[in-house]
């Protein structure tokens, strides 16, 4: 496919998706994380407050239950990716070195998913083996 | 490229040259608390894998976080959950078209900084009276 806008069918330019070549997809899962964490972001606060006075055996036993542990995994999972998108368009607005932006595209998949696994790895550890 | 003098032309204006408006200030606030809790999300990592980790690094874990310090971090953290979510809100007004008219959108803007602080002083109103 050509990427000559000028000799490009309409057909060609729909394909393409636009010149960040994935049309609505980063809009679209942004608004459908934003939509998740709304409740998921409740719950994470309640069950933070429910830690905050516990000591190490009834932090195991809050983080470890069935319900708490799925929702924060589906919190840490949704608010991962949702904050992978978000830094994507701040770097995409600040930084115009090709390079550099590279880079900092990278780095934050990288974080983002270091994040996302390491805290279900941790909550999973939890929940099978306390 | 350098160039060393006033430009020679006339410069399309920037951020200090606008009276700040309720809806600029919660926008710019938008963007602030989405990269803050990007990097937030480590306090949650830190404190979840501490706890996988045991008993020992989980007492440090929440003696940094129980800490006048800490506290002081966990606050601003809410705060900025809080204010992201209540814009994310406000955005999915949007999103629809609504709520876009001057009258609306100053509206819109106090009830985001006010719901977040409400919101806010909700959750470490729970905190300490539990």
């Amino acid at each position: 496919m050509s990427k000559n806008p000028d000799i490009a069918t309409p057909m060609a330019r729909v394909r393409g998706l636009g010149a960040a070549r994935s049309g609505t997809g980063h809009f679209w899962l942004s608004r459908v994380t934003a939509v998740a964490n709304v409740p998921l972001t409740i719950a994470f606060v309640i069950i933070v407050l429910l830690l905050a006075k516990a000591d190490y055996a009834g932090a195991i036993k809050i983080v470890g239950h069935p319900v708490a542990a799925i929702l924060l995994l589906l919190f840490v999972g949704s608010a991962a990716t949702h904050m992978r998108l978000g830094m994507q368009v701040i770097i995409e607005d600040y930084v115009h070195s090709e390079g550099t932006k590279l880079v900092l595209l990278m780095l934050n998949t990288f974080f983002a998913i270091t994040v996302g696994l390491a805290s279900a790895y941790a909550i999973l550890k939890i929940g099978f083996a306390g | 490229m350098a160039r060393t003098g006033p430009a020679e032309r006339p410069l399309s204006p920037h951020l200090q040259i606008y009276k700040p408006s309720i809806t600029m200030v919660t926008s710019i606030l938008h963007r602030i608390t989405g990269a803050a809790l990007f990097f937030g999300t480590l306090l949650l990592v830190i404190f979840l894998v501490a706890l996988a980790s045991g008993k020992t690094s989980f007492a440090t874990v929440q003696a940094i976080y129980g800490s006048f310090l800490g506290k002081l971090v966990l606050f601003g953290y809410t705060w900025a959950l809080f204010m992201h979510m209540c814009g994310g809100l406000r955005h999915f007004i949007w999103d629809t078209g609504a709520g876009l008219e001057r009258e609306t959108r100053l509206k819109l803007g106090w009830a985001t900084l006010i719901g977040s602080l409400a919101l806010t002083a909700l959750a470490w109103v729970v905190y300490f009276l539990r």
